[in-house]
């Protein structure tokens, strides 16, 4: 181990340096407009490395009580993926919107509503049903110029699309020697509802993490929602983001000027010390109701939204876990092959070291998700079983 | 209350927008809705409806306009006549009465001709090279060379060419030369795919010719995507498509046919029936009458020409290309060919099909030496003329072979980079870990 190690050992103190931007990755957060710093809660080595980049980090203490702060305006999450998507439009004439009923009835979530008045019916398509064959020419006309937002209904029914995303969005950057780029943004909502049944609350983000070539990233809020949706139409590679079918109506102030987020970063939603909560999407929401709990109880969490699902940000979930010395994984991918497992691979070959206990996760049963209201809330992870989790790790029972 | 006024008031705008006669019978309908909606005024708009003999109504359904019948009568499966195939010279390459001959003159037929002949010899040498375990893979067009190289020719370097992988002929036509076919297809650092792909999955951005990617028929529905985009920037160009009779069985086939006809695509889709899917004879694919049919299926216009006639495969294209780009909407090309070679240096066709048959076509119906009887009838092309071409495409292919062969393979560098536009900190650790292993052990894993 040691003479192996040691040739990695630089590279490992390296990487644990280097911010998510840092190197060769592009972060797409260098926007023209005017950028919203909020908090910051990293490094002056972080910080020097990037100069211009946007850290969306709300730290406790310093971030502005938005609910009255004069300045923002509030808005539901559907809105903002709205208005993310609206101001891309408007600001780059190639990028276009391909689903089914995203015209003029606006989208079965409303997040294209209005778009079709106002950029026309040939960048806003209505498609027959066939998600194969709409995924399969937002490919083709991402790779002929125009820069496409394919929309699946439910994330669930592109899985029909899937040879489509990952035989030719995945391989043919890569297959035709970078010859031709793929930037194709695919989202859609996803993940389990109320009552929706087994084949409208599947997490694709599972079934899509090892196809190489995608990027994957999940907006839980408003905030995050439209920076999101603007840096995943920047990118140059295929992104898919994900949405949750219950997280539509949250509502939120968000900053009037224009924001890009970067793509690949990690949001830390609470600092502490003494665990780290690793989670995304709804169950971030779920995180937090369980938190309210954990700090009257005295514990002191540290929360952070993964939210870039394929490539981790093991920076900022490194530099925590160096903190806390123990980690919960909360995620609503099923026990078998989801975002938690392959996390905890990832935590497990890179932090070892730094672990008071092996890594913890939380996940939904490995069940087509039932209808009945009780049954389903028994599938996913609730707010109760975080706390008892938490509580387990901190006092060493587990 | 009838039916009638319900359905058509549930009827999305762009419906009534798109039909004039719908939007005659929503108002007609509308105004006896106004004058009451109780049962009265709705049994009296039943009546007058009644009035008339059925024969007269016409079906105002939001899915169909026709005319009513009460003769009850199933269409048959089949139309009493297969339908015609066009073509313009016959089997021995002479001009059939009344055939309109297209534009062609004799510098391009004979480059036409070159082209043809440089990728039957293309085709056969590296074929023999796969056997002789010099590239592990390789798949000919041999039988199609008409086919592919009319139908290139036809188009401009604008159109946008979405092959399958039976179309080597058309990346030739347009320039690509016999070094960059070789280093493809020995995957060497060379290569366009850096070595990426198998043999002859072939891509060029700078010839519109997108990269071939196996699965069957993932690319017709990126041709509309594509051609969709050239609609929205009104370029004066198209998307091309290819595929064979197997492909016409996959769900994209039906998935971007029906796309491209209700968004208005200007697409060709070209089919190549060469008779085979691999083992599957044309007779075993589809119950119909071939792929042309399906065309008024999707309301898209459609064609069938004899695909080893080359002046018939230009003028059928040309003339679709015309129709594609002038009016905003896709055409269906079914070409009858005949794959004389196996369907890969994996598959042995003799063993579903005989001898006999293969010989037959690949002699007698050979669509090269059909056009080049034309250009002889021409006085375009001599003896003379052919063993120099045969002479000289045989050493310069073979001089690109041995080229190829002796190029590096692509470096480890090149393994992890074009996954994204960037590599992310994942993939440089994959690599440093990867180098690391490869330094401490012999030097029979990846070279530099």
């Amino acid at each position: 181990m040691a003479a192996a190690g040691a040739a990695l050992a630089p590279i490992i103190e390296n990487r644990l340096l280097l911010p998510p931007n840092a190197g060769r990755i592009r972060c797409s957060s260098s926007a023209r407009g005017a950028l919203v710093v909020r908090g910051a809660a990293l490094s002056e080595e972080s910080r020097k490395n990037r100069s211009s980049a946007l850290k969306a980090v709300a730290v406790k203490g310093e971030a502005p009580n938005l609910t009255t702060a004069k300045s923002g305006h509030e808005i539901l999450l559907f809105d903002a993926l709205r208005e993310g998507l609206e101001e891309e439009m408007a600001r780059d004439p190639t990028v276009c919107v391909i689903g089914e009923d995203v015209g003029h009835y606006g989208g079965s979530y409303k997040v294209t509503k209005g778009l079709a008045e106002k950029f026309g019916d040939l960048r806003v398509l209505d498609t027959p049903i066939c998600e194969n064959s709409f995924t399969g020419m937002g490919i083709g006309a991402a790779m002929t110029g125009l820069r496409t937002v394919v929309e699946g209904m439910n994330m669930g029914f592109l899985l029909l699309a899937y040879n489509q995303i990952s035989n030719n969005a995945g391989m043919l950057h890569y297959t035709s020697g970078g010859q031709f780029k793929i930037p194709i943004v695919i989202r859609g909502p996803g993940g389990v509802g109320k009552q929706l049944g087994a084949e409208h609350s599947q997490r694709l983000e599972s079934y899509f993490q090892s196809v190489p070539g995608l990027q994957m990233v999940a907006c839980s809020t408003p905030y995050n929602a439209k920076g999101l949706m603007k840096a995943a139409i920047r990118s140059d590679n295929p992104v898919i983001l994900y949405e949750h079918v219950l997280l539509y109506n949250l509502k939120e102030r968000i900053p009037d000027e224009e924001y890009v987020l970067c793509l690949e970063e990690a949001e830390l939603v609470r600092p502490g010390k003494d665990v780290t909560i690793l989670t995304y999407s709804r169950m971030r929401h779920f995180v937090l109701q369980a938190a309210k709990t954990l700090v009257e109880r005295g514990y002191d969490p540290e929360i952070i939204d993964i939210r870039s699902l394929k490539p981790f940000d093991l920076f900022t979930i490194g530099n925590s876990i160096k903190k806390t010395h123990k980690v919960l994984i909360v995620e609503e991918c099923m026990r078998t092959g989801g975002i938690g497992a392959s996390l905890r691979a990832a935590i497990v070959d890179n932090f070892w070291d730094f672990l008071d206990g092996r890594p913890e996760c939380l996940s939904s049963q490995d069940v087509p998700t039932p209808y009945a209201a009780t049954l389903e809330d028994a599938t996913v992870v609730q707010p109760a079983q975080i706390v008892v989790k938490v509580e387990q790790m901190c006092q060493g029972l587990v | 209350m009838g039916l009638l006024p319900l359905l058509l008031r549930g009827a999305p705008k762009r419906f009534l927008r798109a039909s004039g006669s719908y939007r005659s019978l929503y108002e007609s309908n509308s105004r006896r809705r106004r004058h009451g909606t109780d049962a009265a005024a709705a049994d009296q708009a039943v009546n007058s409806r009644a009035d008339h003999r059925p024969d007269d109504q016409m079906l105002d359904f939001p899915g169909a306009k026709a005319a009513f019948t009460s003769r009850m009568e199933f269409i048959s499966p089949n139309a009493a006549e297969a339908v015609p195939c066009f073509r313009i010279l016959d089997d021995l390459g002479r001009a059939l009465d009344g055939s309109d001959i297209p534009e062609v003159d004799s510098s391009l037929a004979v480059k036409m001709y070159h082209t043809m002949v440089r990728l039957q010899t293309f085709d056969s040498i590296f074929y023999e090279a796969q056997r002789q375990g010099r590239i592990s893979f390789y798949l000919t067009n041999i039988g199609e060379e008409a086919l592919n190289v009319a139908s290139a020719a036809a188009l401009t370097k604008d159109d946008v060419v979405f092959p399958q992988y039976r179309e080597h002929g058309v990346l030739m036509w347009r320039g690509f030369t016999l070094d960059e076919f070789a280093n493809q297809c020995f995957s060497n650092e060379a290569g366009h795919g850096k070595g990426r792909q198998m043999p002859i999955h072939y891509g060029s951005e700078k010839l519109n010719y997108f990269t071939i990617s196996s699965p069957i028929a993932t690319q017709l529905p990126h041709a509309v995507g594509a051609a969709y985009g050239l609609k929205m920037d009104r370029k004066n160009a198209c998307a091309v498509t290819y595929f064979g009779d197997g492909g016409s069985s996959e769900g994209d086939f039906h998935a971007a046919c029906n796309f491209a006809a209700v968004l208005e695509a200007p697409v060709l889709f070209v089919c190549r029936n060469n008779g085979y899917a691999i083992s599957t004879p044309a007779c075993e694919q589809y119950k119909g009458d071939g792929i042309v049919v399906r065309g008024r299926g999707y309301g898209m216009t459609s064609i069938r020409v004899d695909g080893n006639d080359a002046l018939a495969v230009f003028k059928a294209v040309s003339a679709a290309r015309k129709l594609a780009v002038e009016q905003s909407k896709p055409v269906l090309i079914e070409a009858m060919t005949y794959r004389v070679g196996h369907h890969s240096t994996s598959d042995d066709s003799t063993k579903y099909r005989s001898g006999e048959e293969i010989a037959h076509w690949r002699s007698v119906r050979d669509p090269v030496l059909r056009f080049r009887r034309w250009l002889e009838s021409n006085a375009w092309w001599s003896v003379e003329d052919e063993k120099e071409l045969r002479g000289a495409a045989r050493k310069e292919v073979i001089s690109a072979m041995n080229q190829a062969e002796k190029k590096n393979k692509p470096p480890l560098s090149e393994l992890f980079t074009d996954v994204y536009d960037t590599l992310p900190r994942n993939l440089l650790e994959q690599e440093a870990t990867l180098r690391d292993t490869v330094s401490k052990n012999p030097p029979s894993l990846a070279p530099h």
